[in-house]
Parts: C-alpha cells; sequence; structure tokens
C-alpha cells in the first residue's frame, strides 16, 4: 500500500461538482508548465523513455514470436500449442513477472525489457499461426496447382492473405506493452508510470492524475496509430473482400 | 577466498520457513484475490448481458464494430491509469478497482455475447416463433442456450485476464495476491512474490479449466460434435 487509505485526497471530497473542476483546472496548470516540459523529469523526456522500452519489447517480441507462429500456422503443427501460449500469457501477472525480473536482474532497462517482451510474445505467436491457419486451402491449391513452390507461396500468397490478423496480433501486443511499461516505474524504471507512481507515493494528486492522463492518451494513440498502419499494410485485393469483423485479434490484457 | 558477509546471506526463491508460518496471510489474500475477480466477473456479465441481447435484438449487425468501439476504447487504457484517474472521486478501495476490472470484462463479455447471439440461425428463429414461443421465452429457451458456448469462452478470456490484473491494484490498496508481490518487492524478500506469482497463475488455469468443464456441462447437446 502506498500510503494510508483515510490519509488527505483531495482538499473537498465529497463533492463531486466543484471538486471535478478544481481537478482539471490544477492537472490543466500541472500540463501547461514549462517545467515538466524539460529535463530528465520533463514529459519529453519521459515519453521517449516509455516509447524505447516498448519499441524494444515489441521489435525482440516480433523477432521470436512471428517465424514461430507463421512456422508453425504454415506447417500445420503444434496447433494446441499456438493456441495455449496465448492462454497462458493471459493467465501471467504482469506484476509478478516485472518485480521476478526486477530482483534477477537489478536496476535498469534490463529487467522491464525482458518481461515486457515476456509478455509481447503470446499474442504474437497465437494470432500469426491462426493467420496462417485461416487462409483458404483452395487458395493454397490454386497456387500449387500454377507452379508456386513452397518459399514462394508462403511469401507471396499465404503472408500477404495472414498480413491483417498478423498486424492485429502485433497491435494487441504493443497496446499491451505500452500500458504494462507504465509498471516500470514500480521497479524504478521510466516511463510516463512514473507520475502516477511518484503522484501516489508523494500524494500529489495533480501529478498522479497527469500522468494517468498521458499514460491514457499513449495507449490509445498506439492503439489507433498500429490500426492506421494496418489498414496501409492489407493489400488492396484482401480489403475489396470486405473481411469480417469477427476475424478480431484474440483478447489480451495485462494491465 | 572471504567473500563478502552479504554474500552469505542468500535468499532462497522460496523460504519454506516463512511460508509454513504465514499460511493465513497468504490465504487471505488468495481470498480478496477470489473475492476481486469475482465481482469484476459478475459485474461485467451483468452489464454486458442485458446490452448484447438489445443489441442483437434491435441493432444491425453493421453497427457491431461501432458498438464494440465504445467499450474498445476503454479497454486499451491501461488499468493503472484508470486507477489513477478514478482516485480523486472515488478514493483507494474497492470500488475504484472495480470500475476499470468491470469495464473490460464488458467488452470481453459483449463481444461474445453477440458472437453467439448474431450466429443463432435465421431458420432456428423462424421455427421456434412458428411453434409459438413468446419473445421472452425464445430468448431464455432457445438463443440464449445456443450463445452459451460462446459465452462461457468470453467468460474463460474474462476470468483469466481479470486474475492477472488484479494484482496490479496493490497499488491501490488492494492487490489480492499483489499485496504479497508488492511485500517481495518493497522487502526485496523473494518467498512473497514467488509464491504469490505462482498462485495467481495457477489460480487463472484452475479458474479457466473449470469454467470449461462448466460450460461443457451447460450445453449436454453439442458434446460429442
Amino acid at each position: 500500500m502506498l500510503r494510508s487509505r483515510e490519509s488527505g485526497a483531495w482538499p473537498s471530497r465529497g463533492h463531486e461538482g466543484p471538486e471535478a473542476v478544481a481537478i482539471v483546472e490544477s492537472v490543466m496548470r500541472w500540463l501547461a508548465d514549462p517545467a515538466h516540459w524539460q529535463g530528465s523529469d520533463g514529459i519529453p523526456t519521459r515519453l521517449a523513455q516509455h516509447l524505447q522500452l516498448s519499441g524494444e519489447s515489441v521489435a525482440i517480441g516480433a523477432l521470436i514470436a512471428l517465424p514461430i507462429g507463421i512456422g508453425l500456422g504454415h506447417f500445420g503443427r503444434f496447433g494446441n500449442l499456438a493456441i495455449n501460449i496465448s492462454n497462458v500469457g493471459r493467465a501471467v501477472p504482469s506484476f509478478g513477472i516485472l518485480v521476478i525480473a526486477f530482483q534477477v536482474f537489478g536496476l535498469g532497462d534490463l529487467p522491464i525489457v525482458i518481461a515486457l517482451t515476456a509478455l509481447a510474445i503470446p499474442p504474437m505467436v497465437t494470432n500469426s499461426y491462426v493467420a496462417l491457419r485461416e487462409v483458404d486451402p483452395d487458395v493454397k491449391d490454386a497456387a500449387r496447382g500454377m507452379g508456386y513452390r513452397r518459399w514462394a507461396q508462403l511469401l507471396r500468397i499465404e503472408l500477404p492473405l495472414a498480413v491483417p490478423l498478423i498486424m492485429a496480433g502485433i497491435r494487441t501486443s504493443a497496446v499491451q506493452v505500452v500500458a504494462t511499461a507504465a509498471l516500470a516505474a514500480l521497479i524504478a524504471g521510466g516511463g510516463l508510470g512514473r507520475y502516477i507512481i511518484d503522484g501516489l507515493a508523494q500524494q500529489d494528486y495533480t501529478k498522479e492524475f497527469a500522468g494517468a492522463l498521458l499514460v491514457a492518451v499513449l495507449a490509445l494513440a498506439t492503439e489507433a496509430s498500429l490500426w492506421g498502419v494496418e489498414q496501409l499494410l492489407v493489400p488492396r485485393g484482401i480489403r475489396l473482400l470486405q473481411v469480417p469483423a469477427s476475424r478480431q485479434a484474440t483478447a489480451f490484457k495485462t494491465a | 577466498m572471504a567473500a563478502p558477509v552479504f554474500l552469505d546471506i542468500v535468499d532462497p526463491w522460496v523460504n519454506w520457513d516463512w511460508l509454513s508460518t504465514h499460511i493465513p496471510t497468504v490465504l487471505a489474500a488468495l481470498g480478496q484475490h477470489v473475492t476481486l475477480t469475482a465481482i469484476a466477473v459478475a459485474g461485467g456479465l451483468a452489464i454486458s448481458l442485458p446490452l448484447g441481447i438489445a443489441a442483437n435484438r434491435w441493432t444491425n449487425l453493421h453497427l457491431r464494430p461501432a458498438e464494440l468501439a465504445v467499450f474498445g476504447g476503454f479497454y486499451t487504457i491501461p488499468s493503472i491509469a484508470l486507477f489513477a484517474l478514478l482516485i480523486p472521486y472515488t478514493g483507494l478501495g474497492t470500488v475504484t478497482a472495480e470500475i476499470p476490472l468491470i469495464g473490460y470484462n464488458v467488452l470481453i463479455l459483449l463481444r461474445n455475447i453477440l458472437v453467439g447471439l448474431d450466429a443463432v440461425p435465421r431458420d432456428v428463429i423462424d421455427a421456434a416463433d412458428g411453434m409459438g414461443y413468446r419473445p421472452l421465452a425464445r430468448l431464455l429457451r432457445i438463443e440464449l442456450p445456443l450463445a452459451l458456448p460462446a459465452i462461457f469462452a468470453g467468460l474463460r478470456v474474462a476470468t483469466v485476464s481479470t486474475i492477472g490484473i488484479v494484482t496490479i491494484t496493490a497499488v491501490i490498496g488492494l492487490g489480492g495476491l499483489g499485496q504479497l508481490i508488492y511485500k517481495g518487492l518493497i522487502e526485496s524478500f523473494h518467498t512473497p512474490l514467488v509464491v504469490a506469482t505462482v498462485l495467481s497463475i495457477l489460480l487463472a488455469l484452475v479458474a479457466d479449466v473449470a469454467l470449461a468443464g462448466v460450460g461443457r456441462l451447460a450445453v449436454p447437446w453439442s458434446r460429442g460434435a
């Protein structure tokens, strides 16, 4: 517990109306303060740390997960493993994994990136596996009939058709990694989560609230921008097919 | 070789002596974890079921992405941010913990309830109408039973995800097993950390298997299919 329950909250608790206005005003003042936009605890620095930790973890996770998922899906092997890795991944508490990584690897970015990478892998494996499995067998037969070799068929037929779901898996992972990276502050890491954790510890609720807004906006922006990338990467032929909305990535939430 | 003294006192990953004397502490944390999870899943179901039934009955299939996007935005926001945004209004405690958890489960369950209800074949509904079912009876005795497999799939995902996220409520003074993870963090004491993480994973897996079993019992007609 970061502080006792009875210690003071906002000045006028219990009066929702004026209190809500007071919070918004003080948070706006905090965000507008130039002092919070510079230096080692400034928003640009914290945002850069957050993006760096998340970006590294998603990139390393993708390098590990995508070949596994695509390989398993292409060859149709170990389907249970590919599906169940998401179920098991969902069961792992991100907070516990972060703290264990901290106890093993100590201070610094290493434990954070290792924990976040571990959390990034399961949805990417499952969704890329499902993406490859769902490629219409008739299309694969047609490709073989046209003389495509195995690699050409994988690269030029199966992968383009699997792009929407593979990208949805990467987006699911990335959003969860950005969310979980906010917990890195609990193990003395950087990132925007610092404001939330420091604000709670210092009973500076303006800072805590402003940090929460920044984290929420970053998560939504990550989701929206990767959704945009997804739309750009979907081959035109598939977009014309109007793939139904049921082809969504497996729900995955760890933080 | 004279090793520094502090290296002689190696903290083992699990100190069984501590564990054997702290079983009540662990059980209390586990109990809180189960309670917080049960409220979150039951609350999510209580909200998503009427919403799903209403959307299935009165809105067009083309609206599904838009309807789900409303809750999708909420689902995208990290729990720690929602807790922090709620603290000024609802303080530290159960209400602040449950609002985000219930909201996340509404998305997962609503999506699955709609998948299940939207997939009930038109022929089946026509047959039920022809047999004289009133709308409510048709819903309770035909449509919802047919949607049960999808609803149970949603309940499993919701329950397992919630068990993981509940640990994070340690930062607002709750946490269930997350309390022990937090204790392990601030005291650099491995045992509660490892025990709580392992128990949290086991709890999630047990809940998943149990719900899968109940789901199978609930739809006896699909067995062996």
